[in-house]
């Protein structure tokens, strides 16, 4: 089977700092990396190409420093990359993202099977998978937590949600997004590191791609970000002390009032 | 285009042919919204025999008009014919706003839809106002695991798409007298077709889901062992709360994936965290940080989840999580 995973380079979000007087991100310095979520979808595509047989590639879309992100997940054991990226495809909210990923996917004459993490950590939207697999007209099934079965022309899987796990029969081609739940990413191999060294990693700009180019970028995306603020944290932890049981005690009733008098009982 | 755009819609959801609790939050969203901008309030409702006094709880509670789509392949979500449903109610009425919950129905449908419907759609938002002249719906929401704050709005399409955080507003209420509009459709076969087909539901365990519970006790890497969590389950259970856990301890095998809260598992907005043995990893304040109040009890009085804390209790958590329970039983405020 043909699988293609979409994956993203996010900053390391435990990296991430904020300017406190302008309440904005500090990038300088801060490592670039894989998309955390996406590795689950890129183990799941691996672990796909044991049992079944597979030729996996991944796609991201970003700045030219993304097709380090492709590298890492060549390492891993991922056949090929694309990198999708052009300054026309720069500001892309996830409805343009969607659909110009949708064309990359396209222009590889589509795949059986398209996994995408459940979202990146740092846009934390989780729009891009289901609005990439709508371009292209294909059925979604989000949050899966298992691939249980792979039989022509259909996937099984299982399904987080709110109350449980929803079993789903879905015919192929698909795209599915992942949650952690699907698989430990392994690490890459040193053969793997050699492999991804040496990939030649095409890019493919807003020209390659059938692009309508009123609906790419920062033009081509329906919604714009007018005001970036800090949340107004009004916290301030009232400490309370319990370290022998008799403060423990004290600390109890303490509590309970806090949570009286908030009306949280 | 955009000029004709009319009317704030919610979409309610519901569960086992009952409306979820999410479908009410979003009503008072929606009653805002319309009060603002003087327009009529919608509720799309979409499922199979859908229970009557359901849908007037809806106009009851501030719906103008209820529109039920009905038909057997709608008992569950399935992607395709809920959104070939909603993209013909979109065409047909051409609302100017749809607000959904950031739920896995909510955060699956509305990008299918808004894509098709080359709709602007912003993720799990938390707070949403309207301009009253322009109708452009102004949508706040978290980024960057809620470190900022990101304000929305989409100038030129219409309509205007929303998913929006349970348990960031609080439910609407039922108002006597209050009635509205309720128009019940079956839809045309042709809307109905999927690719996919549901093949059976396993039920969580736990009686109290996560994120939609109004408190939440979550367990850190303190809590030491596996064969300690009761201590952590015990208070859940008798504040009638849903049992959370970090990544650690997921990963430790102490409690299963479902329960975990933070940038790999699930983000919660409960009325009250409590966290016993968190010590509020980056990761895991990115899941947690917007609940509105954040009770936490850690040995270390250096740990980052006293940051964000309201309480901070400064101990160990066998001694505090059982003079607790204890205290809260002889007030007669908790369970067992």
């Amino acid at each position: 089977m043909r699988i293609i995973v979409l994956v993203k380079q996010v900053p390391e979000t435990g990296a991430v700092k904020m300017d406190e007087e302008t309440g904005t991100m500090v990038r300088a310095g801060v490592e670039a990396i894989v998309n955390p979520l996406d590795l689950y979808a890129v183990e799941a595509a691996l672990a796909l190409k044991e049992t079944q047989g597979a030729e996996v590639t991944a796609v991201s879309m970003g700045p030219p420093a993304a097709a380090k992100a492709l590298r890492e997940v060549i390492a891993m054991g991922v056949d090929a990359g694309v990198l999708v990226s052009d300054s026309a495809f720069a500001g892309s909210d996830t409805w343009a993202t969607g659909y110009t990923l949708a064309a990359a996917v396209r222009r590889l004459k589509g795949a059986d099977l398209i996994l995408c993490g459940e979202r990146a950590t740092d846009g934390d939207t989780g729009q891009v998978g289901p609005q990439t697999a709508s371009f292209l007209d294909l059925p979604v099934a989000t949050y899966v937590s298992s691939i249980d079965a792979v039989t022509t022309g259909h996937i099984r899987v299982s399904r987080l949600v709110e109350e449980g796990y929803e079993g789903l029969d879905i015919s192929l081609p698909a795209l599915i997004t992942v949650v952690k739940e699907v698989a430990e990413p392994r690490l890459p191999t040193l053969g793997g590191k050699k492999r991804a060294r040496n990939a030649d990693i095409p890019v493919w700009t807003a020209d390659d791609l059938d692009v309508d180019p009123g609906r790419i970028g920062l033009d081509g995306s329906p919604t714009r970000v007018v005001k970036i603020f800090r949340p107004q944290v009004a916290r301030k932890a009232e400490m309370i002390r319990a370290e022998d049981e008799s403060e423990a005690a004290a600390a109890a009733g303490r509590v309970v009032e806090f949570m009286t008098d908030r009306g949280l009982l | 285009m955009s000029a004709e755009a009319a009317g704030i819609w919610i979409l309610a959801e519901s569960s086992s042919s009952a409306l979820t609790r999410v479908s009410f939050e979003l009503l008072t969203r929606g009653v805002e919204l319309a009060a603002k901008r003087s327009a009529q309030l919608t509720a799309l409702v979409i499922g199979h025999d859908l229970d009557k006094a359901g849908l007037n709880r809806l106009t009851a509670c501030g719906a103008d008009r209820v529109i039920a789509v009905e038909a057997p392949a709608l008992e569950h979500f399935l992607v395709e014919p809920y959104a070939a449903v909603m993209l013909k109610m979109i065409e047909k009425h051409r609302p100017e706003v749809i607000i959904a919950g950031a739920t896995s129905l909510g955060r699956t449908l509305m990008p299918y839809v808004a894509a098709k419907a080359d709709a602007g759609l912003t993720a799990d938002c938390t707070i949403l106002d309207i301009d009253r002249d322009t109708g452009n719906l102004l949508q706040t929401r978290p980024a960057i695991g809620g470190n900022i704050l990101a304000t929305i709005k989409t100038p030129r399409h219409r309509p205007q798409m929303a998913t929006v955080r349970p348990h960031s507003a609080p439910p609407a209420e039922p108002r006597e007298g209050r009635t509205g509009e309720i128009i019940r459709i079956s839809p045309p076969d042709e809307l109905l077709s999927s690719r996919m087909r549901r093949t059976g539901f396993k039920r969580e365990e736990s009686d109290h889901p996560l994120q939609d519970a109004e408190t939440v006790v979550v367990v850190g890497r303190g809590i030491g062992r596996k064969e300690n969590i009761p201590v952590a389950a015990e208070l859940a259970d008798a504040l009638g709360a849903a049992l959370g856990a970090t990544r650690d301890v997921v990963d430790r095998g102490w409690l299963s994936y479902p329960h975990q809260v933070g940038l790999s598992g699930k983000t919660i907005t409960p009325k009250l965290y409590i966290g016993l043995g968190v010590s509020g990893s980056i990761q895991h304040l990115a899941g947690m940080q917007t609940s509105q109040n954040i009770i936490a009890v850690n040995i270390d009085p250096d740990a980052q989840i006293f940051r964000v804390a309201d309480a901070a209790i400064v101990g160990d958590l066998f001694d505090v999580v059982p003079a607790l329970l204890a205290r809260a039983r002889a007030m007669g405020v908790a369970d067992g």
